[in-house]
């Protein structure tokens, strides 16, 4: 059990990619901060501004030019259960059904039958799958995949979870009612989340505290605390102002520090 | 409503049994078994076995058509040209001359024999050439130390082998097996590896995430998605290896349907050339179909796509 300060904490990340010409761009700059624990911590910013970049360093896909990111004290070095992804496109498992998915990550943790079993129906009825457990992904919805996704995340019980834009995928009805969704499992039982997303009005809707990326390189302009009360109302005009707030400012930098984004 | 009336059910009357029983059902219900019984009364009913069975038969009207054109040309074009007797023997000549061929009890040895050499030849090519193909699509490095030797042996077609291999094997079932075997392995290896090398990289990411080892990794995700690639190499190479049967029974085959083609040249018995053609064609025909039935068995999550 790791008890210090802040379950993530990434201090001075810099990622350089190469461009399919050879030529070295600079993806992340500079990048720090720290996200406290049940914490709702979200990304948002302009495409191009690095913000899948920075999620996949945190899930350990990629490794940091410079810099370094610590979960729970201990240094990222590749993928691992402790911080499950969630990611945009599902990236469900299509030869196995939902429970099978669900269960993956505790076949991979080595737990009892027994307990897999229970947590499998856990998490079934913690996202309201229940009745679809043998269904395969392609029968689904998207909005029902999506469930998939974050209920086999959940099982592995990882001290972060990762999400890249889960939600961008579906239609605006589906994502609002996944939005409440998530916050009422978030809620049910709390977790520290990370959750990127190009969607200012998600991010106000969902976080405790909002990271805003400017482009090119990326890095972490600004960081705005929402202290409203959940659930929120997106017509409450405390949300309406940050929000206009934080979009002006955002076009702001796009479209003065970046000529070619005009 | 075109639709409707395409499918071959009056529109009208199909409302009419929806509306029936949306009378009857609760307004706006949420009960399984009644939403079911509804989307049930949508459906038009199911035809019955006499009209499947019709519609399964008229199915294959062109391949009749093509045979009683066949028939037609062979018997009347011998007014003309009496040399089409044994230019191109009627379906009947060839059909006679299969029921000659069972009565001295050889047709069913050609067959067999052929089945088995082929049956070997590309089970060994699988045996070889999946594991091979695979490795090359997940280990990049492994994949370009071959490519070049795999590249270079593949554009030789196996005729080429024949000489060869009768020096390396001698004359009998190994030769020619080693010849179906070379026109079966390069399908089944490249696609294979295409399968393995094209895996999405977010399902890798996910089973990594999920904390998978890489053992893991390949039997829960590189294999699963692999897979209907290499059963597209297997048909593929089960086909190529059944057309190379005849250039491997070619030269020093006792038995099978590309000796009795052979033989039958030798001895001007076009029925029996056509007779071989035809069982080739047959043959090939069912092992594709054994293999897509196959497949579907193997990857239930593949039906219906």
């Amino acid at each position: 059990m790791s008890l210090s300060a802040s379950p993530v904490n990434a201090t001075h990340i810099s990622k350089v990619h190469i461009s399919s010409k050879g030529e070295p761009l600079l993806a992340l700059h500079d990048v720090n901060f720290e996200v406290e624990q049940n914490e709702f911590f979200s990304i948002v910013g302009p495409s191009g501004c690095g913000k899948t970049t920075l999620l996949n360093l945190l899930a350990g896909f990629e490794q940091p030019t410079r810099g370094e990111i610590c979960v729970g004290g201990k240094l990222i070095t590749g993928p691992g259960w402790e911080r499950a992804v969630v990611f945009q496109e599902y990236a469900l498992f299509p030869w196995y059904t939902v429970s099978e998915n669900i269960r993956y990550g505790l076949k991979r943790k080595r737990l009892p039958d027994a307990e897999q079993t229970r947590l499998v129906e856990h998490y079934i009825g913690l996202v309201g799958l229940r009745g679809f457990e043998s269904r395969y992904p392609r029968e689904l919805s998207g909005g029902m995949r999506q469930r998939v996704s974050i209920a086999r995340a959940l099982a592995v019980n990882p001290s972060i979870l990762l999400m890249d834009e889960p939600f961008a995928s579906l239609d605006v009805q589906t994502r609002e009612y996944m939005q409440d969704e998530l916050l009422k499992i978030w809620q049910r039982e709390p977790k520290t989340v990370i959750f990127v997303t190009h969607s200012i009005d998600e991010a106000i809707k969902l976080s405790d505290r909002i990271a805003i990326m400017g482009p090119r390189p990326g890095r972490i302009e600004e960081i705005k605390t929402v202290s409203l009360e959940r659930p929120r109302d997106p017509t409450n005009p405390a949300m309406v102002q940050l929000a206009a707030e934080v979009k002006v400012w955002l076009r702001q930098q796009v479209f003065d520090k970046d000529p070619a984004a005009q | 409503m075109s639709t409707a009336t395409r499918e071959g059910e009056p529109a009208d009357q199909l409302a009419a049994g929806t509306r029936d029983l949306a009378d009857r059902a609760k307004a706006g219900t949420r009960d399984p078994a009644e939403l079911a019984r509804i989307a049930a009364s949508m459906v038009p009913p199911q035809p019955s076995a006499g009209r499947r069975l019709f519609s399964r038969i008229t199915q294959f009207w062109l391949l009749v058509a093509f045979v009683v054109a066949w028939q037609c040309v062979s018997v009347f074009g011998l007014r003309f040209n009496p040399q089409l007797d044994v230019m191109l023997p009627p379906p009947t000549a060839v059909f006679s001359a299969a029921l000659d061929l069972i009565r001295r009890g050889v047709l069913m040895t050609h067959i067999i024999d052929s089945l088995y050499r082929v049956l070997l030849a590309v089970g060994t090519a699988c045996v070889i050439g999946i594991p091979l193909g695979l490795a090359m699509g997940w280990f990049p490095r492994f994949r370009r130390a071959v490519d070049p030797l795999l590249e270079f042996i593949r554009p030789i077609p196996p005729l080429a082998w024949i000489p060869l291999s009768i020096l390396w094997f001698g004359i009998g079932d190994t030769q020619i097996v080693y010849i179906i075997f070379l026109a079966a392995f390069f399908p089944i290896v490249l696609n294979s590896m295409a399968g393995a090398r094209d895996v999405d990289i977010y399902l890798v990411r996910a089973s990594q995430s999920l904390g998978a080892r890489p053992g893991e990794l390949f039997t829960t995700v590189v294999l699963p998605a692999a897979l209907p690639n290499v059963f597209t190499g297997v048909r593929v190479g089960l086909g190529i290896g059944w057309m190379a049967l005849v250039a491997g029974e070619l030269v020093a085959a006792p038995s099978g349907l590309g000796y009795l083609i052979n033989n039958a040249r030798t001895l001007f018995r076009s029925d029996y050339i056509l007779l071989g053609m035809v069982l080739i064609g047959v043959l090939g025909l069912l092992l594709d179909y054994g293999m897509r039935r196959l497949a579907l068995l193997i990857m239930p999550w593949h039906r219906g796509q």
